[in-house]
C-alpha cells in the first residue's frame, strides 16, 4: 500500500499542536503571563530563552505554547458550528426541496457573497473582542461551503435505493436524513472541516492582530503578532516564532483534508475493496 | 386463516401529471387479497404493477397521483390517512421488499443495525433488545452464523444474502402482506428459486399474505394462489393460477401463456423459437380507444377499436374483461 505522505504529515502536526496546547504547563518554562521580568527585555534565541523574550521579559517559547489553546479551540470549536449549522442547512434543504431549498440557496449565496472575514469583523464589533465572540463570529461565517456540499450530497442520495427502501419501511424524514443520508456523505464534510479549521485558524489570527480577539497579556499567536509588530526589524523572533506556528498547524490542517480526500472519496474507497 | 379480506382495491386510477393534463396512468383496477393469502400481479415492463403497489403503500409521488377509487386495508380506507399514519402502516403492518438487493441496503450501517432499526421504529424496543432480535431475524432467513453476520456490511455478502437480509427486515415485524416488487430478478436463477422458497415458506409459517409482482407469469403462478394479469394499467383478466395456465380466457394472456417455455419442450431447449406477442406496449399518453390491446389483438373486430370492454365475470371464479373471451 502507498504510503500516504499528506496524511501522515499532516495528522502529525495536527496531532502536535494540541499535544502542545493540552500539555503547555507542562512542557512550559515559565507563566506566559505573569514572569514579566524588564532585566531579560528582548533577549534573541539562546539556551536559556529558546525562542527569545518579549519587551516585558516573557518568555516567547511558553506564550506560543500557551498561545496554542486559544488558536486551536477557536480553530476547532468554529469549525464545529459551522459544520453543525451547514449540514443541517444543506442536508434538510436537498432532502425537502421546495421554498426551504430555495430559501437555504438564498441565504448560502448571501453569505459567499460577503467575504467570511467581514462578515466576522462585522460581527465582532457588535459583540466586542474576546474568545466567545471570537467562537460565534467564526462559527456563524463560513458554514456555506459545507452547506452546499451537504446539499448536493442530499440531492443525489435521496434517489438511492436504500432511502427508498428506508420510506417504504415507515422510517420519518428525520430518522431517515440522520441514519441513511448524513453517514453516506460524512466523508467530503469531514474533509472540509478540516480545511474549514486551518482557515478559522488563519482568521483567528487575523482579527487578533487587528485587536479583536483575546485580549492580551492573555497569548494568543495572532496577538503575539501584532504585539510583535513595530519590532519586525529590531526583534525579528518575536514574530517569527508564532507566525512558524501558525504556519505549521494550518500546513498540517490542509495536509490532513487532503489526505482524508484521497481515502474518503468514494472512487478511491471503491479501488480499495 | 384465509377468507376475511386484508385489502380490498376497488376502480383505483392512477393520475400521471404531464405538465399541461392528466392522463390515467392505470385505471379500474379491483381486487381483493384476503389474509395469508398469496396473489400476483402480472404484466409487461410499463403496465401499472409497480404504481399500483406504490399506490397501495401510499408513496406515490408526484407528477403520479391517486385519482380515484377506495384502498381497504381491514376493512378501512387507507387512502386519505394522515402521513403518520401512513407510516405507521409501512414497514409494519404492510411491508415490501424491491427488485435490487445491491442497493435497498445502507451502505455504510450493518446489517444487523439495519434489521435491529426495525424494532426500534415500529415496536419501541430498546437497541438492546432490537440488536438481539435482529439476530433471531437473521437465523429465520437461514443466513448461517447469524450472531457473527449481523456486524457485516452490504458489501460484504452475496446478492443472495443480501436480498434474505431484506427479507428479514420486511418481515422483522410481523406485517399482515408482504408487498415483493420483483424480488429476484437481479439475482441468478438457482438463488432466485431459493430466495422465493424461503419468501414463500416464512409467508406461510406467518400467516402473511404476499403480493407479488412480476412479469414472468410461470414464476407467479408458481408461487401465487390467484393472478391477475394487467395491460397498460388494466386488469386484463384475474383468476385462479391454475386455471389461468390450463386455459387463459384473455388473448393477452393467452398469448402470454404461449409465449412461456413448457419443462421438455424443444423451445425450453432453445431449438425453436418462443411465441411472442407481436407489437408493443403502447405509451401511456397514447393509448387506443376502445380494447387497448386491440392493435396487438388477432380476434380484435370494430367493436373492439369503439368501445372499451367491460368485466365479465367467469364461472369458476375470477373475471376477464374483453368483448371476445374464450
Ligand atoms: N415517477 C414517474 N414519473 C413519470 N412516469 C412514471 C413514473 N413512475 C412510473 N411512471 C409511468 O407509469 C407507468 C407504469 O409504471 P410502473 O413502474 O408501474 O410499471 P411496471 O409495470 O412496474 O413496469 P416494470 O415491469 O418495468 O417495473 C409507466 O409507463 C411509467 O413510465
Ligand atoms: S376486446 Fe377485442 S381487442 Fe381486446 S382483447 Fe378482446 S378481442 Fe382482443
Ligand atoms: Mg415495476
Amino acid at each position: 500500500m502507498k504510503l500516504r505522505a499528506n496524511l501522515v504529515i499532516g495528522g502529525s502536526l495536527f496531532a502536535l499542536a494540541i499535544l502542545v496546547g493540552l500539555l503547555a504547563p507542562w512542557l512550559a518554562h515559565t507563566d506566559p503571563v505573569m514572569d514579566a521580568n524588564l532585566m531579560n527585555a528582548e533577549e534573541p534565541p539562546s539556551w536559556t530563552w529558546w525562542f527569545g523574550t518579549d519587551g516585558q521579559g516573557r518568555d516567547i517559547y511558553s506564550r506560543v505554547l500557551y498561545g496554542a489553546r486559544v488558536s486551536l479551540t477557536v480553530g476547532i470549536v468554529s469549525q464545529l458550528i459551522n459544520s453543525v449549522i451547514g449540514v443541517a442547512l444543506g442536508l434538510s434543504a436537498g432532502y425537502f426541496g421546495g421554498w426551504w431549498d430555495d430559501f437555504v440557496n438564498a441565504l448560502t449565496n448571501l453569505m459567499l457573497a460577503i467575504p467570511s472575514l467581514i462578515f466576522a469583523l462585522a460581527i465582532m464589533a457588535v459583540l466586542g473582542p474576546g474568545l466567545t465572540s471570537l467562537l460565534i463570529a467564526l462559527g456563524l461565517t463560513n458554514w456555506s461551503f459545507t452547506c452546499r456540499l451537504a446539499r448536493a450530497s442530499a440531492l443525489s442520495l435521496r434517489s438511492q435505493g436504500y432511502v427508498q427502501a428506508a420510506t417504504v419501511l415507515g422510517y420519518g424524514d428525520l430518522r431517515i436524513m440522520i441514519t441513511q443520508l448524513l453517514p453516506n456523505m460524512l466523508g467530503p464534510i469531514v474533509v472540509i472541516g478540516t480545511l474549514g479549521m486551518g482557515s478559522a485558524v488563519l482568521s483567528e489570527a487575523a482579527l487578533s492582530f487587528l485587536g479583536l480577539g483575546v485580549r492580551p497579556p492573555f497569548p494568543s499567536w495572532g496577538s503575539m503578532l501584532s504585539e510583535a509588530r513595530d519590532q519586525i526589524t529590531t526583534a525579528p523572533w518575536l514574530s517569527m516564532f508564532p507566525g512558524l506556528a501558525i504556519f505549521l498547524t494550518v500546513l498540517g490542517l490542509n495536509l490532513l483534508g487532503d489526505g482524508l480526500r484521497d481515502i474518503l472519496d468514494p472512487q478511491s474507497r471503491s479501488r480499495r475493496t | 386463516m384465509t377468507g376475511s379480506p386484508l385489502i380490498e382495491v376497488e376502480d383505483l386510477r392512477i393520475d400521471l401529471d404531464d405538465g399541461s393534463r392528466r392522463v390515467p396512468a392505470a385505471e379500474g383496477v379491483s381486487f381483493r387479497i384476503d389474509r395469508g393469502e398469496t396473489f400476483g400481479l402480472v404484466g409487461e415492463s410499463g403496465c401499472g404493477k409497480s404504481i399500483t403497489a406504490l399506490a397501495l403503500i401510499g408513496l406515490l409521488g408526484s407528477p403520479l397521483s391517486i385519482g380515484g377509487g377506495v384502498i381497504r386495508f381491514e376493512g378501512r380506507q387507507i387512502q386519505n390517512l394522515s402521513a403518520a399514519r401512513q407510516r405507521e402502516l409501512r414497514g409494519n403492518r404492510i411491508a415490501m421488499i424491491f427488485q435490487e438487493p445491491m442497493t435497498a441496503l445502507n451502505p455504510v450501517s450493518p446489517v444487523g443495525r439495519q434489521i435491529a432499526e426495525m424494532f426500534v421504529l415500529h415496536k419501541g424496543k430498546s437497541w438492546r433488545e432490537a440488536n438481539q432480535l435482529a439476530v433471531e431475524a437473521l437465523a429465520s432467513v437461514r443466513v448461517p452464523a447469524p450472531e457473527r453476520r449481523v456486524k457485516d456490511y452490504p458489501h460484504q455478502l452475496s446478492g443472495g444474502m443480501r436480498q434474505r437480509v431484506m427479507i428479514a427486515i420486511a418481515l422483522a415485524c410481523g406485517p399482515d402482506l408482504l408487498i415483493a416488487d420483483e424480488p429476484t430478478t437481479a439475482l441468478d436463477v438457482t438463488v432466485q428459486a431459493e430466495i422465493i422458497e424461503l419468501m414463500r415458506n416464512l409467508c406461510a409459517e406467518r400467516g402473511t399474505a404476499i403480493l407479488m409482482i412480476s412479469h414472468d407469469l410461470g414464476l407467479v403462478a408458481n408461487v401465487c394462489r390467484r393472478v391477475a394479469v394487467m395491460y397498460a394499467g388494466r386488469i386484463v383478466e384475474e383468476r385462479g393460477s391454475a386455471d389461468i395456465f390450463r386455459a387463459p380466457s384473455h388473448p393477452y394472456t393467452q398469448g402470454l401463456v404461449d409465449s412461456l417455455p413448457r419443462l421438455g419442450s424443444r423451445a425450453a431447449l432453445g431449438r425453436s423459437r418462443l411465441k411472442e406477442i407481436a407489437g408493443v406496449v403502447p405509451a401511456i399518453t397514447n393509448f387506443p380507444d376502445g380494447c387497448r390491446f386491440n392493435p396487438r389483438c388477432a380476434q380484435a373486430t370494430d367493436i373492439c377499436r369503439t368501445t372499451a370492454p367491460q368485466t365479465d365475470g367467469l364461472e369458476a371464479g375470477g373475471f376477464v374483461r374483453c368483448h371476445h373471451h374464450a
